[in-house]
C-alpha cells in the first residue's frame, strides 16, 4: 500500500503555491495535514503528479475576528482552532463538534481548510459551515474571490474549488446573542465518520437544522418556530428528502431515523441552550 | 525550495532521537517507512497504512505525527522523536515506561511506541488528565492485545505519583 | 556463606514482564525489522477484483519491462514450480500459491512482481493487464450447500466436501421424552482479530545446498511445515524455518502465511536472490484468513424444570475457497465438548464442512468456540425464556456437577478439574449480581432498555493433534492413528551457571519469556533475571515436533510442562555432581537462593554456578557415565490424549477450563446503541502462573469478544465482493468501546499437567459475545441476534414501524448487504428526444458524454468497448470499460448492460433508459444497479452510493450540455463540450 509517484513542492507561499497550481494542470494536489489524503494516496485512490505542501505557509496560519466572521487560515490546524480560548463563546457549534472530529491525533495535524475541501459528506466541518452559513476564501494566480458554503459544497468529495485555486481561508460566522447551537452525531466507534451528524441552530423565531452523512453533501433546512408535532411532521418530511443510502454500517432507514430522532434532540438542546 | 522530482531521491536531514541523522528519499517515501528501512530505527511500527491504527505515531518537532500519513520529504529539518528517546542513556525506563511495565500496559509491544508518543505530547499539556480525557487520546489508537485496561491503570498510576 | 533460607516462589506472583524492556523502548525487531542482505528484491502482489472467474489471460510484460522490476511470476509458474497444498481431506481442492486457472475469492493472489523495492512492486502490479470472464459466485454458506449453487471446485462435484454424523448416548429417546424441545438458528459471522503488524516473510533459496532459509512471523503449528515443504518439492530438513522473538500480535492468523512463505520461495528461487514481502492491511483484511463463519441449528431436549437432557447439532462451517491446513479445525477442535458446560449425556451432531467464494477460513483466537457457544448459550437463554425461568436458574441446574471430576463429556472430552456451581456462586456474589439486578430494575423503571446476559461456557487448552482425524470414519482413520501433542524446551547452564532457555512456543506477545524464567527460577534455585529466554525459533537448530507454535492456549498446559521437565533433568544432573561434593545422596539435594545444598543440612552447599561448572571445568570428574556439559531438553506429550475411539469419542484438548460471564447492557432507543453497563467475569484456569499475565490474556480476550459481539465483521456483497478492507470499515474497538471487565479467579489446579495450569487466553473469546447477546436478547426480547449487534441493526429491533413519508407511499425497505448499488431517477433534456436516442447510441457522441471516456469504439453492433478515467472528486481510476445495448426500442428504451476492469477494481451492472417527450423536452429516467468488487469496494464503502450517483449526475449533465451546447455545470474542471451544431454536424460528417 504505498502511493504513485509524485513530484513534491514545499510552498511557503499562497503565490508560490497558486503558480505551480496553475502551471501543474488537473493531476496537482495540495497536501495540508494530509489526514484525508495520504491514505488515498496510499490505496492508489488518487494519483497526482505534484503534491504541493501548503502547510508551511507561514502567514496562513491564524485565527482572527473580522466583521462578524471568525476567519481561519489554510495552515490553521485542527487542534489549534479547538484550543482557541474563544473558540466557545464565538462559535459555540464547532466548540461541540471538533472533540468528535476524528481523534486528538488527527487534529493535531488535520486543517480545517483542509477537512472543507475533502467534502467528505459526513464530516463536522463542512456540516458546520453549511449550517451556520460560512464562506471559503480560494485563490488563484489570477486573483481571489469569496464562495458561500452553498455555493462551495457541490457534492460527494467535490468542491467548487477550479483546479488552480486553492482555499486560503475558512470564514464562520461569530455566534449571536440569544441564538442557541448544538451538535450531536452517531457514530458507530469513537472518532467514526459519523453515520449522521447534526447541527442545530435556534432563534427566537427559527429553527436551523445541518445533517451531514445522508445525502452527497451537508443539507440545511430552516423553519418557522414550530410545535412539538409539526417539528416532526417536518423532521421526517426532511428524513424522507434526504432519502439516505445503504452501506455496511447503516442503512438508509435508519439514516432516516436518526435524522428524526436525533434531529430533533439536537433541535431541543440548541433551544436550551439559548436561555 | 525547488520541485522535487518523483524520480530522483534527494536528502533527507532531521534531528532524530536527538542525533543528527539523513537518508535518501523519493518524494513519495512514506516517513515510516523512512525511518524503517532508510535510517533503520525500530520504533515505528506499521500498522495500517491509513491512518487508524496509530502504531506508527511519532512526534514531529513535538507535534503527533502518523508516520504512515505523512511523507519523508516532508520532515526534511525537522526534529524526530520515537519511543527509543523516552528511556535514560543507560536504558534505564522512564517513569511512564516503568508505569506500563507495572500494570502490564503492554502485550504484543507494537502499538506501545505509538501510544507512548501520543501519551508524551499530551502529558505534556495535561498533566493530570481525567480517566475520561485519557480514554479520548488513546482512542486514537488500536491496541488488539490487552483491552486497553493495563494502559490506563498505568498512565492514572504514573500521573498520581507525578503530582503528589 | 549464604545458607538456603526459605525458599522463594516465583511462579503464581505477578512478576513484571521480562519482555518489557525492550518493547517500551521500541527496540525490538519485529519481523520487518530482520536484516536482509544487500540486493534484496520486494514482492508486491496482484489480488483478484472477482470473487469467481476463469483467468483468460495475464499479461505481465508492461510490468516486466517496467524499470526496476526482476521478475513477475504467475500462476502457471507457481504450478510448474511447485505441488499443489496438501490439505486434510482427501478431496480434489488444488490451491497453489497463486491462482492457476481460475480465481475463487477477492483478494486471491494472481500474479506476484519482484522489484527493487516495494514501491516500484506496487507500480508494476498495476501495470499487469489480467482478463477475466466472470463466473457466479457462491457466496452464501446456505445457498452454496443446493443443488444448483454455483460449485468453488468443480472437481470435488459440490460445495459441500464434508459430512459427518454422530451420536452420543441416547438422543432419541431424550427427544422423545422431551416436555419441550427449543430450538435455536445462527449465524456466527466470519471475524478476525486482526493483529495490528501483517504477515512479514523473508524467503531466500540457497542454490546450494538446495535449501530454502526462510525468517517470517509464521507462528505454527508446524503440521504445515511438512505442507510446505511438500509443495516446494523439497525434504523436510530443507526448508529452514525461522521466527523471531517479537511478532506484533497472532491470534491464530499467522498460520496462514503458509502459502505467502512458499510464494517467496519460488520467486526467489525464479531472481536468484532474497524476496522480501510485507503484507499490508488491505491485504490483511481481505485475503489473510478469517474464523469461519457457521450456521448451527441447536435443538435443546428440555424438562419443564428447565433440566436438558440431549443436544441435536446441525453445524455448517463455511471455509471460503480453500480448505488449507489444518482446516476445517475450528469444526472439530471443540468435538469432545460440544455439550459445553453442562452435564448432557445425550447428542447428536452433523457436521458439514462447505466452500463459498471468499477468503479461506481458518484459527482464529477462539478456534471454533466463539461459534459453538453462541449455539450453546443461546439456546440456554431461550430454554429459560420459553419456559418461564430465569436464565440462569437453567444454567446451574444443568452445570456439570461438583465432585464428578475428571468427569467424560458426551463427547469425549476428559474434563480434568473443576467446581462449576462454586465457581458460579463466587461469580454472583463477588461480582454482585443483586446490584446488578436493581441497576436493571430501576433502568426499566425509568422507561430504558436494560438486559443481563449470562454465559457459562468451558475453556479448552493445548489441542490433540488428533481431533482432526475425526473427519474420517473409524476404520479410515485406524489405518494412521493420531493423537497427543509434543512440547519442547531446552535447559542450558553454561560453564559460568548462568541460564539460558529455548522452547517451541513462538510467542505472539503473550509473555511466555517472563513465566518460563518463573518456573525455571522456582526449580533450580534461582532468580528470574538470572535466566535468559530466548524465544527466537529455528526448525534447523531447536528441537521441535508437529505441535510446535502458539495457538489453542497450548503455552501454559504444554510448553510450561516441557520446559519444567528440562528443569527436572538438569537438577538430576546438578544433584548427582553436587551429591560427589556434598556427599549426600542426589535426592537429598535442594535448590535454593542461587545454592546447591544439603536438604537435611542447609550448611552443607556449594554455590548453583560451582555445580554446573563442574560439567564444563572439570568433565573428567563427573559421576561414572554422565555425560559432559550441562543442555537438558524436556519434550512431553500428556497420555490423556489419545486417538478418537470406535464410538468417535476425543478428547479434543489436555486441559478445560471454565469460565462464568454475565453483564449488563443498556440499548439507546434513538440510536440502537448497545453500552455495557457492567461486565463481570469469573475463571477457573487451574494454577495461575502468573497473575498480572492472566489477567492481560483476559481483558485481551474481552476485548475482542467485544468487538466480535458489537462491531467486527468481514461483509461480502451477494457478488463476493469484499466491503471491509479498511480500519475504517473493518471496526476495531478502541478504547471507548471496551469497559473494563471485573475478573475474579478460582484455581482448581489441573490434574493434568504437573504446574496445574490450563488456559486463560481463549476464554472470553467464547463468552463474551453471546453473553452480551443474551443481555440484548433480555433488554429487547428478540431472540433471533445475529453479530455483530451494531447500532442500526438493534435500531430495527427497538426502533418498530417507519413514520411513513409525506406522500403517504409506502416503501420498500432496501437491504444493505444487498451489495449491487442501486439508483433511479429522470432527468429533463432540452432537447427532442431522437437528437438524446441519436446521442446515446452514437458512439463518437457517447464518448465525449461519458465521464473520463478517452476513446470508445464499437466492437460490433451496439457493443462497445471504452477507456475511461472515473472518480469522484480527487479519487480517479483508470478503467477499460465494456457496454453493450440491448432491448432496443428505437427512439424509446434500452437495456445498457457492461463492465469496467482496472487497478482499483472491476463493476459489472445493467442500467435501463427510457425517453419520452414533453413540451419538447426530453424526459429521460434511467434506473440502474451496480456491482462493484476490488479496492475500491473494499476501501471505500461508505462512499459508493454517493459516487455512483455523482457519476450519473454527471453523464446527465454531460448529455444536456452535450446536446444543448451548454457548459457543463456540473464539472468542476471546466470542460467545455462541443455544441448541438457542432454534435449534429459531426454526425453529419460534417468537418467542424
Amino acid at each position: 500500500m504505498k502511493p504513485k509517484g509524485f513530484d513534491y513542492l514545499k510552498a511557503t507561499s499562497v503565490g508560490e503555491a497558486t503558480e505551480a497550481l496553475a502551471r501543474g494542470g488537473e493531476d496537482v494536489r495540495l497536501i495540508a495535514g494530509g489526514m484525508s489524503l495520504v491514505p488515498m494516496l496510499n490505496f492508489r485512490l488518487v494519483e497526482p503528479s505534484i503534491l504541493i505542501d501548503i502547510s508551511k505557509i507561514a502567514d496562513r496560519k491564524y485565527i482572527r475576528e473580522e466583521r462578524g466572521m471568525v476567519e481561519i487560515g489554510s495552515a490553521t490546524r485542527q487542534c489549534e482552532l479547538e484550543n482557541w480560548d474563544e473558540v466557545s463563546e464565538k462559535l459555540p457549534l464547532l466548540a461541540e463538534a471538533l472533540p468528535v472530529l476524528g481523534h486528538y491525533q488527527t487534529r493535531a495535524r488535520g486543517t480545517v481548510c483542509g477537512s472543507l475541501v475533502h467534502a467528505d459528506p459526513s464530516s463536522e466541518l463542512p456540516l458546520c459551515l453549511a449550517t451556520l452559513g460560512g464562506e471559503v476564501v480560494l485563490s488563484s494566480s489570477k486573483g481571489s474571490r469569496t464562495l458561500k458554503a452553498s455555493d462551495f459544497q457541490t457534492g460527494m468529495l467535490s468542491v467548487a474549488k477550479r483546479a488552480d485555486e486553492m482555499v486560503t481561508a475558512v470564514r464562520y460566522p461569530v455566534a449571536e446573542r440569544g441564538v442557541g447551537y448544538a451538535f450531536k452525531e452517531m457514530s458507530q466507534r469513537h472518532g467514526d465518520y459519523a453515520i449522521v451528524a447534526l447541527a442545530a441552530v435556534a432563534s427566537e423565531n427559527k429553527i436551523k437544522l445541518g445533517v451531514g452523512g445522508v445525502a452527497d453533501k451537508p443539507t440545511v433546512r430552516e423553519w418557522e418556530n414550530l410545535d412539538d408535532n409539526a417539528l416532526d411532521e417536518a423532521l421526517n418530511t426532511f428524513a424522507w428528502e434526504l432519502g439516505g443510502y445503504d452501506d455496511i454500517h447503516a442503512s438508509a432507514r435508519y439514516r432516516r431515523e436518526l435524522v428524526r430522532r436525533l434531529g430533533k434532540k439536537t433541535i431541543e438542546e440548541a433551544r436550551k441552550c439559548r436561555s | 525550495m525547488p520541485q522535487l522530482s518523483k524520480d530522483a531521491r534527494h536528502p533527507v536531514s532531521c534531528t532524530l532521537n536527538g542525533k543528527e541523522v539523513s537518508g535518501y528519499a523519493e518524494p513519495r517515501m512514506l516517513l515510516s517507512d523512512f525511518l524503517t528501512h532508510e535510517i533503520g530505527i525500530t520504533s515505528c511500527h506499521v500498522g495500517c497504512e491509513h491512518g487508524v491504527c496509530g502504531a506508527c505515531t511519532v512526534l514531529v518537532d513535538g507535534n503527533i505525527t502518523r508516520a504512515c500519513l505523512t511523507f519523508a520529504v516532508q520532515i526534511d529539518g525537522c526534529q524526530i522523536d520515537t519511543s527509543e528517546c523516552l528511556a535514560n542513556a543507560d536504558g534505564e525506563l522512564s517513569d511512564l515506561q516503568k508505569a506500563f511495565k507495572k500494570h502490564h500496559g503492554l502485550q504484543c509491544g507494537y502499538c506501545t511506541p505509538g501510544i507512548l508518543m501520543s501519551l508524551t505530547a499530551y502529558l505534556k499539556e495535561n498533566q493530570d488528565p481525567s480517566e475520561q480525557e485519557l480514554r479520548e487520546i488513546l482512542s486514537g489508537h488500536l491496541c488488539r492485545c490487552t483491552g486497553y485496561v493495563g494502559m490506563v491503570r498505568a498512565v492514572l498510576d504514573y500521573c498520581k505519583n507525578k503530582t503528589t | 556463606m549464604a545458607t538456603a533460607k526459605e525458599k522463594i516462589k516465583y511462579v503464581g506472583s505477578p512478576l513484571e514482564r521480562v519482555e518489557d524492556n525492550i518493547l517500551l523502548q521500541g527496540k525490538a525487531q519485529y519481523s520487518d525489522h530482520l536484516p536482509t542482505r544487500a540486493g534484496t528484491a520486494h514482492a508486491a502482489i496482484l489480488r483478484s477484483p472477482h470473487a469467481h472467474a476463469k483467468i483468460n489471460s495475464i499479461s505481465i510484460n508492461k510490468a516486466k519491462s517496467h524499470p526496476g522490476v526482476l521478475d513477475v511470476l504467475t500462476g502457471d509458474d507457481v504450478k510448474e514450480m511447485s505441488e499443489a497444498f496438501l490439505i486434510v481431506l482427501r478431496a480434489p481442492i488444488n490451491q497453489w500459491a497463486l491462482a492457476v486457472e481460475r480465481v475463487r475469492y477477492v483478494g486471491e493472489p494472481v500474479a506476484i512482481v519482484i522489484a527493487r523495492d516495494r514501491y516500484i512492486a506496487e507500480d508494476a502490479v498495476g501495470l499487469i493487464e489480467a482478463d477475466y470472464s466472470p463466473l457466479p459466485p457462491a457466496i452464501d454458506q446456505e445457498e452454496a450447500t443446493k443443488d444448483d449453487a454455483p460449485v468453488v471446485h468443480e472437481a470435488a462435484g459440490s460445495n459441500v466436501v464434508s459430512t459427518r454424523e454422530f451420536s452420543y448416548g441416547e438422543p432419541e429417546k431424550a427427544f422423545a421424552e422431551a416436555d419441550k424441545i427449543v430450538n435455536v438458528k445462527i449465524r456466527y459471522p466470519r471475524n478476525s482479530q486482526t493483529p495490528l503488524e501483517g504477515f512479514v516473510v523473508n524467503a531466500e533459496y540457497i542454490a546450494g545446498e538446495d535449501l530454502y532459509d526462510v525468517a517470517s512471523n509464521y507462528q505454527g503449528p508446524f503440521t504445515s511445515h511438512p505442507v510446505m515443504s511438500m509443495a516446494l518439492r523439497v525434504k523436510n530438513s530443507q526448508l529452514r524455518m525461522r521466527t523471531p522473538q517479537w511478532s506484533g500480535g497472532g491470534f491464530g492468523i499467522k498460520v496462514q502465511i503458509f502459502p505467502y512463505v512458499v510464494l517467496m520461495c519460488l520467486a526467489s528461487k525464479r531472481v536468484g536472490r532474497p524476496v522480501k514481502w510485507v503484507e499490508d492491511k488491505l491485504e490483511h483484511l481481505a485475503a489473510a484468513a478469517a474464523a469461519p463463519n457457521r450456521v448451527i441449528e441447536l435443538e435443546a431436549a428440555c424438562k419443564s424444570d428447565g433440566t436438558v437432557t440431549a443436544f441435536k447439532f446441525d453445524q455448517l462451517d463455511d471455509y471460503g475457497a480453500f480448505l488449507r491446513a489444518p482446516m476445517p479445525g475450528p469444526l472439530y477442535r471443540m468435538h469432545g465438548i460440544l455439550t459445553g458446560a453442562y452435564d448432557i449425556k445425550n447428542l447428536t451432531v452433523r457436521n458439514r464442512v462447505v466452500l463459498t467464494n471468499k477468503c479461506p477460513s481458518a484459527m482464529v483466537r477462539g478456534f471454533g468456540g466463539p461459534q459453538m457457544y453462541y449455539g450453546i448459550e443461546r439456546v440456554m437463554h431461550k430454554v429459560a425464556v420459553e419456559l418461564g425461568l430465569d436464565p440462569l436458574e437453567v444454567l446451574k441446574k444443568n452445570l456439570v456437577p461438583a465432585g464428578v471430576f475428571p468427569y467424560r463429556a458426551a463427547a469425549g472430552a476428559l474434563l480434568d478439574s473443576g467446581d462449576y456451581p462454586k465457581a458460579v456462586e463466587l461469580g454472583v456474589e463477588k461480582g454482585h449480581l443483586a446490584d446488578l439486578k436493581k441497576r436493571r430494575d430501576q433502568a426499566r423503571a425509568e422507561g430504558k432498555l436494560y438486559g443481563i446476559g449470562y454465559a457459562a461456557i468451558v475453556e479448552p487448552a493445548q489441542s490433540n493433534m488428533g481431533y482432526l482425524s475425526n473427519i474420517l470414519p473409524h476404520e479410515e482413520r485406524q489405518r494412521n492413528p493420531k493423537g497427543g501433542a509434543a512440547a519442547n524446551a531446552t535447559i542450558t547452564v553454561d560453564p559460568l551457571g548462568t541460564v539460558s532457555v529455548t522452547a517451541d512456543s513462538i510467542p505472539q506477545g503473550q509473555g511466555h519469556q517472563t513465566i518460563l524464567s518463573q518456573i525455571v527460577a522456582d526449580e533450580l534455585g534461582l532468580t528470574p533475571e538470572n535466566i535468559k529466554v530466548n524465544l527466537d525459533f529455528d526448525t534447523a537448530k531447536d528441537a521441535w515436533s508437529i505441535a510446535t507454535g502458539n495457538y489453542s492456549s497450548r503455552f501454559s498446559s504444554a510448553t510450561t510442562v516441557a520446559c519444567y521437565k528440562a528443569a527436572q533433568k538438569i537438577k538430576d544432573k546438578l544433584a548427582r555432581i553436587a551429591s560427589q561434593t556434598l556427599n549426600v545422596p542426589p535426592k537429598q539435594i535442594g535448590f535454593a537462593n542461587g545454592m546447591v545444598f544439603d536438604t537435611a543440612n542447609s550448611e552443607n552447599s556449594i554455590k548453583f554456578y560451582r555445580a554446573a561448572g563442574a560439567a564444563h571445568w572439570t568433565p573428567g570428574a563427573l559421576p561414572e557415565g554422565m555425560e559432559p556439559c550441562v543442555r537438558e531438553t524436556g519434550s512431553w506429550s500428556p497420555p490423556e490424549l489419545e486417538s478418537p475411539n470406535e464410538q468417535d469419542q476425543i478428547n479434543t484438548s489436555l486441559t478445560y477450563g471454565f469460565v462464568f460471564d454475565y453483564c449488563g447492557v443498556e440499548i439507546d432507543r434513538d440510536t440502537g446503541a448497545v453500552k455495557i453497563d457492567k461486565y463481570v467475569t469469573t475463571h477457573d484456569s487451574g494454577t495461575i502462573l502468573n497473575p498480572l499475565i492472566a489477567d492481560g490474556q483476559v481483558f485481551g480476550a474481552f476485548a475482542w469478544g467485544v468487538g466480535c459481539a458489537l462491531y467486527e465483521e468481514f461483509v461480502y456483497g451477494e457478488d463476493g465482493s469484499f466491503k471491509t478492507g479498511t480500519f475504517a470499515d473493518y471496526l476495531v474497538p478502541t478504547i471507548h468501546e471496551v469497559p473494563e471487565p471485573k475478573i475474579i479467579h478460582m484455581e482448581s489446579p489441573s490434574m493434568v499437567t504437573p504446574l496445574g495450569a490450563k488456559g486463560i487466553a481463549e476464554g472470553n473469546c467464547m463468552s463474551t459475545p453471546v453473553c452480551i447477546a443474551n443481555a440484548v436478547a433480555d433488554a429487547t426480547g428478540e431472540q433471533d441476534l445475529t453479530l455483530p449487534l451494531i447500532a442500526s441493526k438493534v435500531a430495527r429491533i427497538v426502533h418498530g414501524e417507519e413514520p411513513p413519508p409525506p406522500s403517504g407511499d409506502k416503501v420498500e425497505e432496501s437491504h444493505a448487504t444487498d451489495g449491487r448499488l442501486r439508483g433511479d431517477g429522470e432527468t429533463a433534456v432540452p432537447a427532442p428526444s431522437d437528437l438524446v436516442w441519436e446521442t446515446l447510441l452514437n458512439p463518437e457522441a457517447l464518448a465525449a458524454v461519458i465521464p473520463g471516456c478517452h476513446k470508445l469504439d464499437e466492437v460490433e453492433k451496439n457493443s462497445y468497448q471504452a477507456e475511461v478515467s472515473l472518480g469522484v472528486g480527487p479519487v480517479r481510476g483508470k478503467f477499460r470499460a465494456k457496454v453493450a445495448l440491448s432491448d432496443i426500442i428505437e427512439g424509446k428504451s434500452t437495456t445498457l448492460s457492461g463492465g469496467l476492469e482496472g487497478p482499483l477494481g472491476t463493476s459489472s451492472g445493467v442500467g435501463h433508459v427510457v425517453l419520452s417527450e414533453e413540451d419538447g423536452k426530453t424526459i429521460v429516467t434511467y434506473d440502474y444497479a451496480i456491482k462493484l468488487s476490488g479496492t475500491v469496494a473494499s476501501v471505500g464503502g461508505r462512499m459508493l452510493e454517493g459516487a455512483a450517483k455523482a457519476l450519473v449526475k454527471q453523464f446527465f449533465n454531460r448529455l444536456t450540455a452535450q446536446i444543448t451546447g451548454q457548459k457543463d455545470s456540473g464539472s468542476s474542471s471546466g470542460v467545455t463540450t462541443n455544441g448541438l451544431w457542432a454534435f449534429i454536424k459531426r454526425i453529419l460528417g460534417f468537418k467542424s
